[in-house]
């Protein structure tokens, strides 16, 4: 742990807080200028287009449109700082009440896809590269393929037309059953955590039997691109000169590949594995839509189909912090992994 | 094992890598057998020196194939032998030094761990003993600070250093043979002889067999016993070291007098002139 506390890392710090704060407000910037380009009068969404000409004046007044654009801009930044989205035309709701509600909906169906395809796509893209051009090879390459090319909406269907109405083993759409409706009291949102933390089993498994197929094909997808990358990184670490050292040492050959040739590809793979779950987490419209799954994919969309601006910018916002907390994990993680990065 | 028999006999040994378009052979018929003494290989680049000290390992990459009449070492028949008990010669009975320590390490593994690791493979010791072992054969190639550089990850090492810690590693179960690939080409020319000198000791006190690969005629013949020459995958010559200057064949006398000779400056060196019947096959 001296390494933490060193001048080095104290400076390393200072630097990667500083650019996280730019990031930000770079992302702040091009939303809200996205926001202000757009041919959508947010004036017309509040005061209805019947509103005589003095109302609509004074409500632009009031809503500090008058101003010049950098004092919008100004206003803006300080609010989202405090958390104030503004409230969203659709539901009526404080945006980030909504994206409170939304966003661990679909943080929980991200991160169990993700595991599901690291846990599955690393082993099988290994073995892969391990076996180059024979059998087990090309099957994970026929998997890897479908995983690319089948439209998720069509393997939901047909996920939910097998498993759920053909097979019962996994339930339909929605995040829990009717009976489990507000059954559980959220802490974080995410129903797995919050039922196991109150021993409420019967609610876990419900929701568990909810989540398992949406997640297991968003996972495929997420195997699909893991396996194929971890396979091209594994063929390049399985040429270098260490990889004959250790053979040369007589290590047995697994351990010549799951520790050595792995270790090292743990490297690049963690970028991989970092932007697919960012991917994930930026919510899946699709997927969202076909499970009816109440998440930020399905909240964005519905709510930039009715011009919803202020639920829309604040739905971005909150993808782009996502993705600023991805990089920052995979950099920490990066530091962990590889020894030569300072 | 019997002192009159050799530590290792080769026999028209052939390495052959089928591409797409052709037949690359790599090594063609090269035959020699070793003591425990210190033979050097020498040839130029592609001669097939390296894949040579691969194939006595069974270390050739594929599409890579080896074949011989005779590959034995100490009685064992190491073209009959299968994968698991080749595991059992690697690393403890026959080891290899690589050519250049940055990509021979592994970059995310100390270098402790890879020393002692090689230990454990093969002896059957627990952790602190394997670190004491590491840490002894730390000491025992020079290193100034043996706890510092046992933890340090490779790319924190010298060339020097990283090439010592290799020898360490690949000495730490005592073999018999030891291969080295050109150990010292990567290294600055300071440190090449310090390196040299470690492993010259080593190899004599521990009286193993040495195979010295290189493509410096003048290293090889003032380090080693015996003197291989290879061109085109074939050994051309092989002469007693001391006896370099009597060189019957051509490539090697061409080889010596292209050399550039401190008492002897010439304007403009000899280029060796390249005679197609040196690669030809054996009568």
């Amino acid at each position: 742990m001296k390494k933490l506390l060193s001048p080095a890392f104290a400076k390393d710090s200072t630097r990667l807080v500083l650019s996280v704060a730019l990031t930000f407000v770079g992302l702040l910037l091009v939303t809200f200028l996205i926001g202000r380009v757009v041919p959508i009068d947010p004036l017309l969404a509040a005061v209805g287009d019947r509103a005589p000409a003095e109302v609509y004046e004074r409500v632009r007044v009031e809503l500090g449109l008058d101003k010049p654009l950098w004092q919008q801009f100004w206003i803006y930044m300080v609010k989202v700082v405090q958390g104030d989205f503004g409230r969203s035309v659709l539901t009526s709701n404080v945006v980030l009440d909504d994206i409170l509600r939304v966003f661990p909906a679909t943080l929980e169906l991200a991160t169990l896809a993700t595991l599901l395809g690291v846990s599955l796509g690393v082993p099988f893209g290994v073995i892969a590269a391990v076996n180059q051009g024979r059998w087990p090879d090309q099957l994970a390459r026929v998997i890897g393929l479908l995983g690319y090319s089948v439209p998720v909406f069509w393997l939901g269907l047909m996920g939910l037309l097998l498993f759920y109405a053909k097979l019962g083993w996994v339930a339909g759409p929605g995040r829990v059953s009717v009976a489990f409706d507000d059954y559980v009291t959220p802490i974080t949102g995410v129903i797995l955590f919050d039922s196991a933390v109150q021993g409420e089993w019967e609610a876990f498994g419900d929701a568990f039997r909810h989540l398992i197929l949406p997640a297991g094909v968003l996972g495929y997808f997420s195997l699909a691109y893991i396996s194929r990358m971890t396979r091209s990184f594994m063929i390049e670490q399985l040429r270098q000169e260490y990889i004959v050292t250790a053979r040369v040492k007589g290590l047995s050959e697994a351990r010549v590949i799951w520790r050595h040739a792995l270790g090292n590809v743990m490297v690049p793979l963690i970028t991989v594995i970092a932007l697919s779950y960012g991917n994930l987490l930026e919510g899946t419209v699709l997927t969202e839509t076909v499970f009816a799954w109440p998440g930020l994919g399905l909240y964005i969309t519905n709510s930039l189909l009715s011009a919803d601006m202020n639920a829309v910018l604040g739905g971005t916002i909150m993808v782009g912090i996502v993705f600023i907390g991805i990089n920052l994990l995979s950099d920490v993680l990066y530091r962990f992994v590889d020894p030569r990065a300072k | 094992m019997n002192a009159g028999a050799p530590l290792l006999t080769v026999e028209d040994l052939r390495v052959e890598f089928q591409t797409r378009t052709q037949l690359v052979r790599a090594v063609r018929g090269v035959s020699f057998s070793l003591g425990r003494e210190k033979l050097g290989i020498v040839g130029e680049s592609g001669s097939g020196k390296s894949q040579t000290g691969r194939a006595i390992l069974r270390l050739v990459a594929p599409p890579g194939r080896v074949t011989a009449k005779k590959l034995e070492f100490d009685g064992i028949d190491l073209m009959a032998t299968g994968e698991a008990q080749m595991r059992d010669i690697r690393g403890k009975r026959i080891a290899m030094v690589l050519q250049d320590p940055k990509f021979s390490l592994n970059p995310v593994m100390t270098v402790g761990k890879q020393i002692a690791e090689a230990y454990r493979a093969h002896a059957s010791a627990d952790r602190a003993a394997a670190k004491q072992r590491a840490l002894d054969m730390l000491r025992a190639v020079k290193m100034r600070e043996p706890e510092r550089v046992y933890a340090a990850y490779p790319h924190e090492l010298s060339g020097g250093m990283g090439q010592r810690a290799m020898i360490a590693m690949m000495l730490a179960t005592e073999p018999d043979l030891l291969i080295a690939d050109e150990p010292t080409s990567a290294l600055d020319v300071t440190v090449q002889l310090q390196v040299l000198a470690i492993l010259d000791d080593l190899v004599s006190q521990r009286g193993m067999g040495l195979i010295f690969i290189s493509h410096d005629l003048n290293l090889v013949a003032s380090f080693c016993d015996r003197v291989l020459v290879m061109y085109a995958g074939r050994v051309v010559e092989s002469l007693r070291a001391s006896e370099l200057g009597q060189a019957k064949h051509s490539y090697t006398q061409g080889l010596l007098a292209a050399l550039p000779r401190i008492d002897k400056p010439v304007k403009e060196l000899v280029v060796l002139k390249r005679d197609p019947a040196w690669a030809g096959e054996r009568p």
